[in-house]
């Protein structure tokens, strides 16, 4: 009887994967895509005039145009650019230092009360300091980008570390790695899971200083068309870019799950896939 | 020859765990180390590990005073430890990072082998049972081949079948190479299913109070007279190191009736 049971029991979560594999992003897309549908029969059974929510087709075809003239792909590279160095910066030096104040106690207490302090202050306040110290191109936003990733893979990093279990460390012990082969093959797999949420964390902050980074007299980027559309009274523009952000924001975000998903198939956990 | 002379451990709140413990095992000997909470069975453990380091005395191992993880020394621990992100068989190998690939890879197989877990060998560590695990953690051990294996309860968190069998595994696996065993219990009957030699210690700080030869055939049988008649000898002796008396309903005092377990 087991020997029966047992195959039923191994086919029906690949079938449920299969099925999962599908089923999940469209589950995902039901929400926006029933809002959009609704506001779009509102506006056409005149519930409303749409002129300051534009219709989901009135954004469609700004979207087009804007692609057509190819201004969506420059503007849409701009940010992107700037959020992927932004990134790289602010990821770099959140590693660095989240790993040394997570492993040394004294570097830890030196340094973390003034950046918990640094952390609070609001991205918006550094921009007049930065467009002062760096200039109004390419550095300032950059910069600014990288302070606002900095922080979330800085706390992620160094909380990671903190929280290594003292017992797998031991084992380390035991079998007598020290220094780097310690780092590399207990630390570095342990902080694997919180590292990933704090890139994730820090992504999405980067994508929210990109805007406060163009608002300071960009002339490239999305930031750019949202202020350009409010002041040549262009809704639709305004809408158009901030789905851009919101597609480009999802698509990086899966990027990071996808490229960290070998590292973390150990993970033992209450929710899979 | 594992020698520990007149070893020491307080700690810097100022708790003396372990006070002039002094102690020879000879290789290949199986000894037990049983006694009441505090009393410093794990602490000693840890000494002898190198995990830790005495703040008095010294271990030392064939003439070489151990300070630090030893090649020759390993540990098992109360919970299997597996590193969750390797797989079973890379678990295994975790500690042969020195040999080439292919020995490495016949040493884990054969090492699974014996502890029947072949099968298990691409899973990972969340997969397994408690007793899967602990049986990983003894392969992952014994695999270096250590001239000493310490075990520190290393079946406390198994149900009562796992761990007897367990207990029979272990002694089989011991029989390969014969290693010397320090082993950590709580339980007086698995003490003596293991044992050569029974060190029983009292606590605050703990002290080596009896040893206990433990000579009866192999395989043992737990409903023997013999068997029990060892199992009361080291009650009676736990009794002892811990001043152990109870007041009765009736305002009697006596020696508390001896249990299976001690902690």
């Amino acid at each position: 009887m087991t020997t029966t049971a047992e195959p039923a029991a191994v086919e029906q979560p690949a079938s449920n994967a299969r099925l999962g594999r599908w089923a999940r992003p469209a589950l995902g897309l039901l929400l926006p895509v029933g809002v959009a549908l609704a506001w779009e029969i509102a506006v056409r059974s005149g519930w409303s005039n749409g002129r300051l929510v534009p219709p989901p087709s009135v954004i469609w075809n700004t979207f087009s145009d804007l692609a057509v003239t190819g201004d969506l792909q420059q503007h849409a590279l701009a940010t992107l650019w700037r959020v992927l160095w932004g990134f790289v910066f602010g990821v770099t030096a959140g590693t660095i230092v989240g790993a040394i104040a997570g492993y040394s106690g004294w570097t830890h207490r030196v340094v973390d009360p003034t950046l918990q302090a640094l952390r609070s202050i609001p991205s918006i306040a550094w921009v007049p300091l930065f467009i002062l110290w760096f200039g109004i191109f390419e550095a300032s936003k950059i910069i600014l980008i990288a302070v606002g990733v900095f922080f979330p893979v800085y706390l992620g990093v160094m909380g990671a570390v903190l929280s290594v279990d003292r017992k797998i460390v031991e084992v380390g012990r035991v079998f007598r790695l020290s220094g780097f082969a310690m780092v590399r093959r207990i630390l570095l797999p342990a902080v694997m899971p919180g590292y990933v949420i704090s890139l994730r964390a820090g992504l999405g902050l980067g994508w929210m200083f990109v805007v406060a980074a163009e608002f300071l007299g960009a002339s490239t980027g999305l930031g750019f068309l949202l202020i350009d559309g409010q002041q040549l009274g262009k809704p639709a523009q305004i809408v158009a870019a901030i789905v851009a952000f919101a597609i480009l924001g999802k698509l990086t975000d899966w990027l990071i799950v996808l490229v960290s998903s070998p590292f973390l198939r150990w993970e033992d956990r209450f929710a899979r896939g | 020859m594992l020698v520990l002379d007149r070893v020491g451990k307080t700690y810097p709140n100022g708790v003396r765990a372990l006070d002039g413990v002094s102690l020879e095992v000879a290789p290949g000997e199986i000894l037990v180390v049983i006694g009441g909470s505090g009393c410093g069975k794990s602490t000693m453990l840890r000494a002898i590990s190198g995990l830790d380091t005495p703040t008095q005395g010294r271990v030392v191992l064939d003439g070489a005073v151990i300070t630090a993880p030893h090649e020759k020394i390993g540990i098992i621990f109360q919970e299997p430890r597996l590193l969750p992100w390797l797989r079973v068989a890379d678990n295994v190998g975790f500690g042969l990072g020195q040999y080439p690939g292919a020995e490495r890879r016949t040493r884990v197989a054969r090492a699974l082998d014996r502890v029947g877990l072949m099968e298990k060998a691409r899973v990972w560590p969340r997969e397994l049972s408690g007793g899967q695990a602990q049986r990983v953690a003894i392969a992952r051990a014994l695999v270096p081949r250590p001239q000493v294996l310490l075990l520190d309860e290393p079946f406390s968190a198994l149900d009562a079948f796992t761990r007897a069998d367990l207990q029979d595994h272990l002694l089989d696996l011991w029989a390969d190479f014969k290693p010397t065993l320090v082993m950590v219990t709580h339980d007086v009957e698995e003490a003596i299913v293991m044992s050569d030699r029974i060190m029983v210690m009292r606590p605050r700080p703990g002290r080596v109070y009896e040893q206990i030869h433990c000579e009866l055939s192999r395989p043992r049988d737990r409903q023997s007279a013999a068997f029990d008649f060892v199992k009361r000898r080291v009650l009676a002796a736990l009794d002892r190191s811990l001043d152990r008396a109870v007041i009765t309903d009736d305002g009697e005092t006596k020696a508390a009736a001896g249990g299976g377990l001690w902690w």
